[in-house]
């Protein structure tokens, strides 16, 4: 399916300080795949995901999501598309409640009233939150609030899925819950990490990023075994394939 | 360190109440804006000497507070730290305003002290009021009738979002503040001034990119400029009936003096 295809063609990004961010990005992902992306910190993942999103634009090169091109015009379209997971959920909920935050997504995306209340009901029982609607966000737990910002995101029905950092701050218990939940999701997943084994549980392909550049990208398992590789990106084996 | 947290804490108690169950939470938004705004202007439209006419008025805040099983501590606190503010404004009068009015057990009163008396009763009810209103509806309602009601969406957004932006100032203030203090040697007396300054530019970028961030993720999910919110209920009856009830007692207070009918009342049954 040519709607959920996103691809980057040698994307260079510089802050502002003229920092370069990204330097010569290129990768096409397809329908349905699990990407993870690693790096040491700095490396330009939560860059990446933003120019992703259109909240970053690149400083040269393109980017496309669905066939169409990221610009200032488009950037509200292939948002509709897009669901961004952040990586602090108290940045993501805004809302005096839990559920008028779920349903802030629909709403704004054109669906009525009865429809933004079905989407926001399904969305928090498919993260097992439906209990949650009344609370107050401020009073969750952190693994509360990610499972409340994910059903915010799930409740758009995106296409594609983008998540910064998804298992920061989670219990053993949240987390895998949140490997049962990305499994299930069928769609387009990019997912920037450091919990190396959750990549492995979660995503076929990995694409590795140092100082701004794409410096591997193959299947997850080949590259999660590749020590020398890891250690030169400020990584390390994940838990499980260590020896000792 | 502790004072900063009890005004986070104060800030979110108003949006946990407004999460409560209650006959008076379970009222349409709109009656209850609609309700607090009859009040407010009925308050403000009293004379200057005119005390006696606001007391009966006292019967709506209590009112409130009491079916909507609100804190009365909650209340009595917010007031207090109010209450300077408006004692400020108000204490000039007694000395502008010599005016002598009456009599009370030998000591002359003046219109000034009145006056003064009248600004403070205003400004108590006219807060407790809208207070009352804040706590039993919460902000995203508020706001939903609002823009309902053909407020502008780009004022509504601003109420909203202010609202916010609030509590995520007072987060940062709370985690700078921390932070000095646990690395500032043990002096133990607040904040020295010397560094006001750059803690305060601190503060201001901090939230400021905090807020980006957080317009960023509405970015995200769709929000284009245009602010939808969930409708609130269907208008019931007993909102109705609330409403004609509220606003035929505040005309009736405002057109008659109740205490001094009664007053009359009583020196006719005794004299």
């Amino acid at each position: 399916m040519n709607h959920h295809k996103i691809s980057m063609q040698d994307v260079q990004y510089a802050y502002p300080d003229r920092t370069q961010a990204l330097q010569g990005v290129t990768f096409l992902i397809t329908h349905g795949e699990s990407v993870a992306l690693i790096g040491g910190n700095g490396a330009g993942k939560s860059t990446l995901l933003s120019l992703l999103v259109g909240i970053v634009f690149p400083t040269a090169g393109a980017v496309a999501v669905g066939g169409i091109e990221m610009t200032h015009k488009t950037a509200t379209e292939i948002r509709r598309r897009i669901g961004m997971v952040f990586q602090n959920p108290d940045d993501q909920l805004f809302m005096p409640t839990v559920f008028d935050d779920v349903a802030f997504g629909p709403l704004n995306l054109g669906f009525s009233q009865e429809q933004a209340k079905q989407l926001a009901t399904d969305a928090l029982t498919t993260v097992g939150a439906s209990s949650l609607g009344k609370r107050s966000s401020h009073r969750l737990s952190t693994g509360e609030k990610r499972a409340v910002s994910i059903a915010s995101v799930l409740a758009m029905t995106p296409d594609v899925l983008l998540m910064d950092e998804p298992t920061s701050g989670l219990d053993p218990w949240s987390r895998r819950q949140l490997i049962g939940l990305l499994r299930n999701f069928g769609h387009t997943r990019i997912i920037a990490t450091h919990d190396l084994d959750f990549a492995m549980d979660v995503c076929q392909r990995t694409l590795v990023l140092q100082n701004g550049r794409v410096v591997a990208d193959g299947p997850t398992g080949e590259i999660m075994n590749n020590e020398e590789l890891l250690a030169s990106c400020r990584l390390e084996l994940p838990l499980r394939l260590q020896k000792n | 360190m502790q004072r900063l947290q009890a005004h986070i804490d104060h800030f979110r108690r108003l949006d946990d109440l407004a999460q409560a169950d209650s006959i008076i939470h379970r009222l349409h938004p709109a009656i209850k804006i609609l309700t607090t705004l009859i009040f407010v202007i009925a308050v403000a439209s009293y004379a200057k000497y005119d005390v006696t006419g606001l007391l009966p008025l006292v019967l709506y805040p209590v009112a409130i507070i009491t079916l909507g099983r609100l804190p009365l501590t909650y209340f009595a606190e917010r007031m207090l730290v109010l209450l300077p503010f408006v004692f400020f404004l108000a204490i000039a009068n007694p000395f502008l305003d010599r005016v002598p009015l009456f009599d009370m057990f030998g000591v002359m009163i003046t219109g000034g002290w009145v006056s003064f008396i009248s600004i403070v009763l205003k400004f108590l009810l006219a807060v407790t009021a809208v207070l009352a209103l804040v706590a039993t509806t919460g902000i995203h309602d508020i706001c939903s009738v609002l823009m309902r009601a053909g407020v502008p969406r780009i004022l509504v957004l601003q109420l909203l979002l202010l609202y916010r932006y609030l509590s995520l100032l007072l987060e940062e203030a709370y985690r700078i503040e921390q932070a000095y203090l646990l690395r500032s040697g043990g002096t133990g007396h607040g904040i020295t001034p010397k560094v006001w300054g750059s803690l305060a530019g601190g503060l201001l970028l901090r939230t400021y990119v905090r807020a980006q961030r957080i317009y960023d993720a509405m970015l995200c999910r769709g929000f284009a400029g245009e602010l939808r919110l969930l409708r609130p209920a269907r208008l019931t009856t007993g909102s109705v009936a609330y409403l004609a009830f509220w606003t035929t007692f505040i005309i009736c207070a405002r057109m008659i003096n109740i205490p001094a009918q009664i007053g009359t009342l009583v020196r006719g049954v005794l004299g």
